[in-house]
């Protein structure tokens, strides 16, 4: 190889070699970057919004583009009721099967389980949508005797399905970050490895579990194809616990459904791109909070 | 022997809601495989939708999927790549590595449909490419990025150091080491890590949809700055928006988008095992 000859030309290599390294430094820096433009063109387009329609009625209850009514509040209680009751399912099975999969079960299951929870992962939220409406809707409606299975409570369930590897694997690695004396001292004064788990090891990976879950719900919030396959899409203000079982409206179905038939430059135009902004800023709180946790517990030595 | 009699009993309880999580994971693939796989013949794979969409196969849909894939690649790989290398291997732990950090979270977290937002503002009408296959595959790469930048950093840190001090103690330049030792040692780690984001962007819909998508268009794209039908977003046409669509065709369709997706996630996850066990450190 000529590259670590030391008798090969070094000039040359060397200029180039500089060229290099500062295009790598670039690409490290372009993340930041693509954070940037993406916030950037988001405002260009959606910060217009803000002077055409009055800030009171931005959030009033009532969404209708075509008669110049532009209330969000249907749309994001619509996202966070969806959000929420998937949460509501995902968290429990996801912290019991974390704990399975870690504590509980032997070696050759966990290697059968673990790459099937991969392949949930790897599905295209518009297939899990597809079957959604053409599998789970219909059962939802059987069950409930509701007029139609596309409800809010379809689309958390499928949800909470989506947001289950995120939550696994996380919830996963703060279960293995808490030390094993914990564990032994446990052990050793007579605890049950049953008692211990719940009472030692899960207490200890609060955190981390929590984490977990913040992610998991920033997953959900932004879901967008699945959802507005399943949930039926109606504007409403969810108001009353029924409304569980009732269609709902989401902030990312709205964009999805209506931008395409916009006009540039219009109010209806730009406030979309001002839900998109609303998205944005919720999403980023959320993994902003979520990121510094593991960044700090990395820093500590291990989630938990 | 109460305490033991109630761990049993719990063990066998989280087993069962293990169950409850994995078994609708095999339902989803198993109802659509077995109820996709009788529309599948080299006809629907090969040719063009006809009678809006009813009959003839998905080959506009597929042809553009892969297009996108490799735009995606084209434009998602050396920056991740690039990202990665520079985060293993030069970056120190500065205040302004920490903001690249979460900037990659940040990035991962987005949803999918504000890539959509953002690609139709910048690249569709800032940039002027328009709907096109140029400005859905930028979209999608920055999307990508994440995957690749923290999967591959992975494969370059789990490098070990003697690899390069072993470099730089023969005359070897840092890049020299990172070129011709580094590198070569993450590719498969890398090469995976690829995948697993390139197999994601291909399946995604709400980025397309404003700046890609063609609803039906019978032929094929002809120059980066065509329009193009895509596997995922033509599901969800002949799913919600076309009446009377034979739910064959549909399950079909889904299908195929399942299969080529899965299929990359096994090759993925065999290259990774195929060199963890080959690999000699």
């Amino acid at each position: 190889m000529s590259g670590i000859n030391p008798a090969a030309p070094r000039r040359r290599s060397r200029f180039s070699e500089l060229a290099l390294e500062t295009l790598i430094r670039i690409l490290g820096f372009s993340t930041i970057g693509f954070v940037g433009l993406i916030f950037l063109f988001l405002l260009r387009e959606g910060l217009p919004v803000f002077f055409e329609v009055p800030p009171g009625s931005l959030f009033s209850a009532r969404w209708y583009p075509t008669f110049g009514i532009f209330g969000t509040l249907p749309l994001i209680l619509g996202s966070l009721l969806v959000t929420f009751l998937s949460i509501i399912i995902a968290l429990p099975l996801g912290v019991a099967t974390a704990v399975f999969v870690r504590e509980v079960a032997p070696r050759w299951t966990r290697e059968i389980l673990k790459p099937i929870i991969e392949v949930l992962a790897g599905i295209p939220s518009v297939v899990l949508g597809f079957f959604g409406m053409t599998i789970v809707a219909p059962l939802v409606r059987e069950i409930l005797g509701a007029p139609t299975g596309l409800t809010a409570f379809s689309g958390a369930f499928l949800l909470a399905y989506m947001a289950l590897p995120t939550i696994i694997s996380v919830a996963e690695d703060a279960l293995d970050a808490v030390p094993r004396g914990y564990r032994d001292a446990s052990l050793a004064m007579g605890a049950t490895k049953w008692q211990t788990i719940w009472r030692v090891v899960v207490p200890a990976a609060r955190s981390g579990i929590l984490t977990a879950v913040m992610l998991g719900m920033g997953r959900a919030i932004g879901e967008t194809m699945a959802v507005m396959m399943v949930t039926g899409n109606a504007g409403v203000l969810p108001t009353s616990l029924e409304a569980i079982i009732r269609p709902v409206r989401t902030m990312t179905a709205t964009i999805a459904a209506e931008m395409g038939e916009v006009a540039r430059g219009s109010t209806h135009y730009h406030a979309l791109f001002g839900i998109g902004i609303i998205l944005f800023v919720v999403t980023f709180l959320i993994n902003l909070t979520a990121a510094s946790a593991i960044f700090r517990a990395r820093r500590k030595g291990g989630l938990r | 022997m109460r305490r033991m009699l109630l761990q049993r009993l719990g063990f066998v309880l989280l087993g069962l809601v293990t169950l409850v999580v994995v078994v609708p994971i095999l339902l989803v693939v198993g109802v659509i495989v077995a109820r996709g796989i009788s529309a599948i013949n080299w006809q629907f794979l090969s040719t063009m939708p006809y009678n809006g969409m009813k009959q003839g196969g998905i080959l506009p849909a597929i042809i553009g999927t892969l297009l996108l894939t490799l735009g995606t690649a084209l434009v998602a790989v050396p920056i991740g790549v690039g990202g990665a290398v520079y985060l293993s291997e030069y970056a120190r732990d500065t205040r302004l590595t920490r903001a690249i950090r979460l900037a990659i979270v940040n990035l991962a977290g987005i949803p999918s449909i504000v890539y959509g937002l953002f690609g139709l503002g910048m690249f569709v009408l800032f940039f002027r490419f328009g709907t096109s296959i140029l400005a859905g595959s930028l979209t999608l790469a920055i999307m990508t990025l994440p995957v690749i930048i923290s999967t591959s950093e992975e494969a370059l840190r789990a490098v070990p150091t003697e690899f390069r001090t072993v470099s730089a103690s023969l005359g070897g330049t840092r890049w020299q080491g990172i070129r011709t030792i580094v590198l070569p040692q993450a590719l498969p780690g890398i090469i995976t890590g690829v995948i697993l984001g390139l197999l994601r962007a291909a399946g995604e819909t709400a980025p397309i949809l404003f700046t890609v998508a063609a609803f039906y268009l019978p032929r094929l794209p002809r120059s980066p700055l065509d329009q193009s039908m895509a596997l995922p977003y033509h599901l969800y046409v002949i799913s919600t928006q076309v009446p009377g669509m034979p739910l064959s065709v549909q399950y079909g369709t889904a299908l195929v988008l399942l299969g080529l997706v899965l299929s990359l996630n096994i090759v993925a996850s065999l290259i990774r095992r195929y060199f963890r066990s080959k690999r000699q450190w």
